[in-house]
Order: C-alpha cells, then structure tokens, then sequence
C-alpha cells in the first residue's frame, strides 16, 4: 500500500504541476544569454579583421614642402593611400574660388578645403571606386577643370579637388593634417 | 532496428550492412534511372563537377608554392612560373581552369533557363546551383587578386569599393574587408585563405545540389515527367559514356587553350606588379563578370548600380516564382523561346559593352541591355505564365522517341 502512495505522489508532481511560468523564464534567460554570449563572442571574433594595433600607427607622415614650386604636385603614401599636395598658382586658386557654389555637385567652399590657399592636399582616391585619377604628373589628362581627371570611369576634378563631372558623388576627401612650420605639414 | 536487406552476399554483404557503399553506388550512379532522351546540354552539370575537382587538385598544389604576402606574391608566382617543375603547367591549367569553369557553368545555366528546369518540384534544386554560382563568383574573384598584379590590386580596390556605396556604414564595411585603410597585405593574406576555404563549401552546397537533384531526377529536353520505367534508361553506362565522350571534346578545348593560347582570355596588365599610386587606364573585370559589370556602369547612381548589378544575380533565387507556366520546355511555348534567345543575346550585348569604355554610344546601349536584362525575369515571364498558350506535350517520353523514329517532323506531330 505504502508503495503505491508513493508512486501517486510522483505522478502528481510530474504531471499535474508542472509551472509554466518559471520554464518560460528559464528559458527565455537562457536562451537570452546564449545569444548575448554568442553574439559577444561572435563580435570578438570578427573584430580580429578590422585593422591591427601596427596598422593604425602607420597614420602619421610628415613632409616637407620646400621642394614643391609653385605649380607642381607632389604624391606621398598616407594609410596605404596616395595624398596629393598641389602647389597652386594664383590663377588656379582664383579659378577654384570663384566657381559658383550652388552649380556643384558636392558643395564645399575652397576656402574650407585648405589651410593655406597656396597648398591643397586630397587624398589621390577617387571617391567614385577608389581609381589614382590623373594630373599628377606633367602631361597627365587633368580633365575638363584643370585639376585631376580618373581614367577608370571618367570623373573630372577642378583645382580645389571638387567633382564637376562624372559618376563620382564626391569631393576628393580632404585628410586631417596641420601645419607643423612654414614648410612642413604632418598628415594623419 | 530493421537493417536495410541487400542482395549481395559475402564481404560485400557484411560491409553494405554497415556501412551503404555498394547499395549507394548503385542507386546513384550505376542503376540511376535517367531520361532517355537527354541531349548533350546534360553533360554540363558533371563536367562543373569535374573542372571543380581539377580546380581543388590544382589549387592545393599551388598554393604549396604560393607565398600570400604582399612583398613576395608577385615573385612567387613568377617562381611557379620558371623554377616550379611543371609549375606552369599547374598555373595555365587553374587560370584557364576557372575561365572554362564559368563557360560550362554559364551553358549549365542557360540549359536550365531554356528547358524550365528550376520549375516545381526542382526550386531547391536550382537556388542551390545560384548559391554555387555566387560562391564561384567570390572565389573567383578573390584568386584574381593573388598573383599581385596590377589588375590584381586595382580590381580589388574597384570592387571592394562598390561596399563604400551603402550609406553611414558603407566605410566601416569597407575598411573591416581590407583590414586596412586600403587594400594591402592583410587584405591578400585574407583573400588568400578564403580562396582556399570557399571550393570546399562549393563542394558541400554541390553535395545537397545532387541530392536534391536526386529526389525527382533530371530534367529533359521535353520537360515532361517519367511515367514509367519504359521513359528511362540505367545512368551506366549510357550516360557515364555520353559524359566522357562529352568529357573529350571538353578537354580537347581546354587543354587547347593551356597548350597554345594560355592567356588569351586574361590581360596582360597583370604581370606588372601591383602599384597602389598607378592606376591602369583600362579596368576591365574578367570576362565572366562583363555583364554583371555593363548594369553597374549602365546607372549614372553609386548606389543604385551597385544595388542594380547585386539584383541581377539575386532575380535567379526567385525566378521558379516569376515564371510559372506549367510548361517546362521553352519547345512547347513558341513565345517564351523567342523572348529566352533575346535574352540569351542580350547577356552577350551586356558582355561586350561592360570592356568598352563608359561613354558615348555604350553607356546607352548598355542602359537597354540592362533594361531588357530585368524586364525579361519581372515583366515577360510572369505576363507568359499568363497568357502564353503551350503547345500540346506528347504523352510520354518514351512515345516520343519512337514518333522521332517514325515521323519526318516531330515538331507538328506534337502540335496537333
């Protein structure tokens, strides 16, 4: 008889009362922190392919500007990229100031582009997909506004490194950079 | 738990019981009962499968000479070139190897599109063969990276950038898939192990391609069901010797190219050193990204060209539901095959403006072909599944490969 009770008490707390409530809880939290640990480990993980500690330090590059005469152009590798340092003339300086704002396509005021109107420095990348446009050199296509030409997909910069034609939707990125004396700057 | 009786006896009874070599061969390969009427287009899909192992067999070779580092990769593979024992023979046979993977792959396809062979019951059968498509196209595109080359680096930079045109995290996109601020040694080591990874994965959705395939076996020329064992034929021998036969007219092509014209399909720009301040004049992607390329130009938007030419490989996964004619085979439906071989001509149109220069005359030509290019999937087939009116089908296979022996034109025996 004894037994038998026992095996009644059994079943009941087996099947009769079981609470819903609390499996719902320890589901759902165990669940919620599975996918919280997953997701963190999963991140850790992924994180490992943005660029490494050395990649980031190589972001400083200082360069002197005594050789650069009035006119020429001067590339140098920042980040793995080409930055353009243009010498300008007057003319081209005139010529980049006195564009009417409102006909461009991204609008930016030449005077907000550079530090000293003498000295434009881009990034060489074209914001299209990423070409080294042309004018860099003597000889170079420098498109239809004076300043650098892309020859994958034919964008047209003016001398303020602004898009005035083609399928780039952007200016030439103006990287961070300050005048460390007269003649020498520091990218990065 | 009931074991599954076979009738062989001995050995190779005792190992079929645990483990189904025998009987798996058998109801796969050897007895596999096939469409007896398939036509030479049906050898497409086990040649992808062979190019695909001489492809892994080549690769791995290669990539034991291989040095992934900016620095050395270039000279590496110029050393596979002169000093490697066959070590040309190994490098022509992969690079032509992968042109000749996308020809057989592209006719795969196109036999597909004509016969209606992604229709009910095959949809899983033919997104799986998209999803193989997709990872040939990063596998490819990763290993044209590897030999450092200038167009090595500048299509990388191109096509890396395309992630740039998606607004706010566009650059972090970017800049995560170069690990770097522009493509460089973390870039190619990464590209490098991908390349390696992703044929296996190939191999893998190619394992559920033949399963699936295998639930309700081959599409055929008529695109009718089987309906008795009289409409098929054992796989051995018959196809096994139709393929191999199939196999040597391949072979003598692509052993054609390896031997006597080994970079005619590739540009010469790529045996000079990857040069991050020199951008060639003429991008141009490999061949079998032309089309897709001509639909990202055709669009004067960042943006939407590059979401236009990720559409064009995306309409593939929803094609068995825009094209819902009950019948399968473009033979019995005289409108849809007018409208598939525009199509088919069209992608070459796309092919071909996507090397010239995006100006003048191609930008506009370009802007139709794209326009046809999407019209033919999301206007044309859904307005046919309406209102196009098939042709009679015959009865079954098997009568109409006696009508072919007994009748000079099949065709309008089938149209009465």
């Amino acid at each position: 008889m004894a037994k038998k009770i026992i095996e009644n008490k059994y079943q009941e707390s087996t099947e009769t009362k079981i609470d819903t409530e609390k499996r719902d809880f320890l589901f759902l939290t165990t669940g919620g922190l599975a996918i919280a640990g997953g997701a963190l480990t999963a991140w850790s993980l992924i994180n490992t392919m943005n660029p490494a500690k050395d990649v980031l330090a190589l972001s400083s590059t200082e360069v002197d500007l005594t050789p650069i005469d009035e006119g020429q152009s001067l590339t140098v590798m920042w980040r793995g990229k080409p930055v353009f340092i243009k010498h300008r003339t007057q003319i081209e300086i005139q010529e980049a100031r006195e564009v009417d704002i409102d006909s461009l396509k991204h609008k930016d005021l030449d005077e907000s582009r550079v530090k000293n109107p003498s000295w434009l420095v881009v990034l060489g990348v074209c914001t299209h997909l990423g070409c080294v446009p042309l004018g860099q050199k003597v000889g170079d296509a420098k498109g239809d506004f004076g300043g650098w030409f892309c020859p994958c997909h034919g964008s047209h910069y003016d001398t303020s490194g602004r898009i005035r034609k083609g399928p780039a939707p952007l200016n030439l990125e103006v990287p961070p950079y300050e005048f460390v004396s007269e003649e020498i700057i520091k990218i990065g | 738990m009931q074991v599954k009786s076979n009738n062989y006896t001995g050995v190779k009874k005792w190992v079929d019981e645990r483990l189904p070599v025998f009987s798996f061969v058998e109801d796969n390969l050897t007895n596999y009962p096939t469409p007896k009427n398939l036509s030479y287009f049906w050898n497409f899909g086990s040649l992808a499968g062979i190019t695909l192992v001489i492809m892994i067999v080549t690769g791995i070779l290669l990539a034991m000479q291989y040095t992934a580092n900016s620095d050395l990769a270039f000279d590496s593979v110029e050393r596979i070139m002169r000093d490697v024992n066959n070590g040309w023979l190994l490098r022509y046979l992969h690079m032509n190897g992968a042109h000749m993977f996308f020809i057989v792959v592209y006719i795969h396809i196109f036999r597909g599109l004509y016969y209606g062979s992604y229709k009910s019951p095959r949809e899983i059968l033919w997104m799986l063969g998209v999803t193989i498509l997709l990872l040939m196209m990063a596998t490819a595109f990763m290993g044209y990276v590897l030999p450092w080359g200038q167009m090595s680096f500048w299509g990388a930079t191109v096509i890396t950038n395309l992630f740039s045109a998606f607004p706010i995290i566009g650059e972090s996109i970017v800049t995560f898939l170069w690990g770097g601020f522009s493509v460089d040694n973390p870039t190619l080591s990464r590209f490098f192990v991908l390349h390696y990874l992703l044929p296996f994965a190939i191999v893998g959705v190619v394992v559920l391609h033949i399963v699936a395939l295998h639930m309700h076996g081959s599409n055929n020329p008529l695109g009718i069901d089987v309906k008795s064992d009289g409409d098929t034929i054992p796989f051995h021998p018959y196809y096994t010797v139709k393929d191999y036969y199939g196999l040597g007219v391949f072979l003598i092509f692509y052993l054609g190219l390896v031997f006597f014209a080994p970079n005619f399909l590739g540009h010469p720009d790529n045996y000079i050193p990857a040069d991050p301040l020199v951008t060639p004049a003429h991008i141009v992607p490999e061949w079998y990204f032309l089309p897709f390329y001509a639909i990202l130009r055709a669009v004067p938007d960042k943006l939407m060209g590059v979401l236009l030419m990720f559409s064009a490989v995306a309409v593939l996964f929803i094609l068995p539901w825009l094209d819902t004619h009950k019948v399968r085979s473009s033979q019995f439906r005289p409108y849809y095959k007018q409208f598939f071989w525009l199509f088919f001509v069209n992608c070459f149109v796309l092919g071909w403006v996507g090397a010239m220069p995006a100006e003048g005359i191609y930008v506009t030509i370009s802007r139709i072909a794209t326009a046809y290019y999407f019209i033919f999937f999301l206007v044309i087939m859904p307005l046919l599944s309406k209102f196009e009116k098939g042709r009679v089908l015959p009865s079954s296979i098997a009568s109409s490969v006696l009508s072919d022996k007994f009748e000079s034109a099949p065709d309008q025996s089938f149209a009465k």
